[in-house]
């Protein structure tokens, strides 16, 4: 029972990162119906940034934040240098452009920061743990909570947020109102580039930092966004937690490690074919 | 989903073109013909090999873009049904007596088959996620090669040789000669039956499967059964490649299927031009070429520029190299008004 509770414990502290991408998946999918390839690079990029700075004698939550704003400039930065040209562009291009960003960063960290498996400074004091999990895991869990509730805030209770909520939904009405939609756009891919960073930054602790560290967190994400409904915010993030608890227990009782991916994306795939629109999903109905 | 459609090839258009207009591809595609059967006898043997994988690569991406281009099924999983062609070849040579040539159409029966069969749930999976489904399946493929209970077959991680054999009916051609005529007869035989396949009834259906199911519904077509079936013809022609560069490789392990082969059939088939049979040809060279490309421009940072040279593509080619020239000439075309 103890070790159950510990893998369900650490599944949810897993969870708590594909959530945050699950999240930045969905605030970019919400907007523009494209899903972001190179999300988990971009936050990888930033977590490289944050480990420098921390390098350099920064305190560990001041190059956190300055990770976070590099990460929201240089999202904002990729919308409206690239992405923008391609608005009209088939869906197959678009997503045949992501994977060109994902190659991009993922060559450009190699060459700026080296291949080298590197290991990521924890902020949590030790004495934050406990019997079943880590100290960096608690601290994860929190970071998480408090990220999704800012967020939720933000969308929730600022003009700003009401206004980019607004472009996301109907960019034509929104354009009529006054509301600038391609910056509402942009500031999407900033909030999404900031999310994204701080899972990567929560991550790295555990995974080690390197180019390819996001590669499997990106699928669990992406993973989390479709089982919790990709229209519905706070379903990727529930999806998030849900993902990281299979993810665990698939691995400690069904599989063993090595078959842990495969198992929990077809866990995953079963529960899509039988509600294909995800669990807090709505189906789209169109008019024919 | 809207995929890909208007001005690209492949759409449902009546075409008037006169006797002249016809009799050129003709004479192109004749010419090509000769010119493909000549290189092998002109080129560096390393040329050969890649021009060997350029042709089967053509397969496997013409097999994407039955499914992607033509019925708008996503796949990011072909890497999948090009490793299990593979290892089929492998496993057959080295298990049974079974002669090379025939293990070929084996690998793609059983990929048809296993196609079909992952077809039918994918029916109830559209747009993204049955792109996660398919990326599923390639990231599960080289788990599932490198597992215990398969190593007896497989040959676990260190993977199996595939064994060599020689030019028969004592032809003077030297063993990777032989090899590229062979990929590139199938390949001959695999792109007619595509063009009589998509231009017939079934290849209609399989279209307006794409821009309007349920338009094609109430005509009467069975969706379910032709996308189970185009999922099946699809893994089949990769399957089918897959067999062949496992005979050219002479070697299979779980490693050289990872979830970039089928990232990379995926770009090759949007790059070429995916609602399009030549543009199989086009994507085949831009995987099998620009990456080395990208490499000699820069070793420090080749991917940086490989990702560069995809988004600039994209940019300047939205509709594929395929659908470039139509693009070029809507452009330059006086315009009239457009309906």
């Amino acid at each position: 029972m103890e070790a159950f509770l510990h893998q369900f414990l650490s599944g949810l502290a897993n969870g708590g990162i594909y959530a945050s991408i699950g999240l930045a998946l969905v605030m970019i999918y919400q907007a523009t119906h494209h899903i972001n390839f190179a999300q988990g690079e971009q936050g990888m990029f930033s977590a490289y940034v944050a480990l420098v700075l921390v390098q350099a004698g920064f305190p560990y939550w001041a190059a956190f934040l300055l990770a976070l704003t590099f990460g929201f400039v240089t999202g904002v930065l990729i919308e409206r240098v690239i992405i923008r040209r391609f608005e009209q562009a088939p869906v197959l291009s678009v997503v045949v452009v992501f994977l060109g960003l994902l190659f991009i960063i993922n060559s450009l960290a190699g060459w700026l920061f080296t291949y080298n498996v590197q290991a990521f400074p924890s902020p949590f004091p030790a004495g934050l743990g406990s019997r079943f999990l880590s100290a960096h895991e608690i601290g994860m869990i929190g970071v998480t909570l408090v990220t999704l509730l800012l967020i939720y805030l933000f969308f929730r209770f600022t003009p700003l947020g009401l206004a980019m909520r607004a472009a996301a939904q109907n960019p034509d009405a929104s354009r009529l109102v006054g509301i600038r939609v391609g910056w509402m756009l942009a500031l999407g891919w900033g909030l999404a580039g900031a999310v994204g960073a701080i899972a990567a930054i929560m991550a790295a602790p555990i995974v080690y930092i390197e180019p390819n560290m996001m590669a499997g967190i990106l699928l669990y994400g992406f993973a989390a966004a479709l089982l919790g409904g990709i229209n519905n915010p706070w379903g990727a993030a529930a999806g998030g937690f849900i993902v990281g608890v299979i993810e665990n227990l698939a691995g400690a009782y069904v599989v063993g490690t090595e078959l842990k991916l495969s198992v929990a994306l077809v866990i995953i795939i079963v529960v899509l074919v039988t509600r294909p629109a995800g669990l807090f999903g709505y189906t789209i109905m169109t008019r024919v | 989903m809207a995929l890909a459609h208007g001005d690209m090839p492949g759409t449902l258009r009546a075409t008037s073109a006169g006797a002249g207009a016809r009799l050129l591809p003709i004479v192109a595609l004749a010419a090509l013909l000769v010119l493909a059967c000549l290189v092998p006898f002109v080129v560096s043997s390393y040329r050969l090999l890649q021009l060997t994988s350029v042709v089967i690569y053509a397969i496997a991406l013409l097999g994407l873009n039955i499914l992607t281009g033509y019925n708008g099924q996503i796949s990011l999983g072909h890497g999948a049904f090009f490793a299990i062609g593979a290892y089929t070849t492998a496993i057959l040579l080295e298990r049974t007596g079974i002669p090379y040539w025939a293990t070929i159409p084996i690998a793609g029966a059983i990929c048809l088959a296993v196609g079909f069969l992952f077809g039918l749930p994918a029916l109830r999976l559209e747009g993204h996620y049955l792109a996660l489904s398919t990326f599923a399946l390639a990231v599960a493929t080289p788990q599932l090669l490198k597992f215990r209970l398969l190593e007896h077959w497989t040959g676990g991680v260190q993977g199996t040789y595939v064994p060599g054999f020689k030019a028969p009916f004592g032809l003077p051609l030297a063993w990777d000669q032989w090899l590229y005529f062979l990929s590139l007869a199938f390949a001959i035989v695999l792109f007619v039956l595509a063009r009589n396949l998509l231009r017939g009834n079934t290849g209609t259906a399989i279209i307006a499967i794409r821009d309007h199911p349920i338009a094609a519904a109430s005509m009467g077509i069975n969706i379910s059964l032709y996308k189970s079936l185009t999922f099946g013809v699809s893994a089949m022609y990769t399957g089918i490649a897959g067999a062949l560069s496992g005979l050219v490789a002479q070697f299979v392990s779980p490693d050289s299927f990872s979830i970039f082969v089928s990232l990379g059939f995926l770009v090759g088939s949007v790059i070429g031009g995916v609602a399009s049979i030549s543009g199989a040809v086009f994507g085949a060279f831009f995987i099998e070429f620009i990456p080395n490309f990208a490499d000699q421009i820069s070793k420090a940072a080749t991917w940086a520029v490989y990702g560069s040279f995809l988004i600039a593509f994209m940019y300047l080619m939205p509709t594929g190299v395929a659908g470039f020239p139509a693009r070029i000439w809507k452009r330059l075309r006086p315009s009239r008004a457009v309906g």
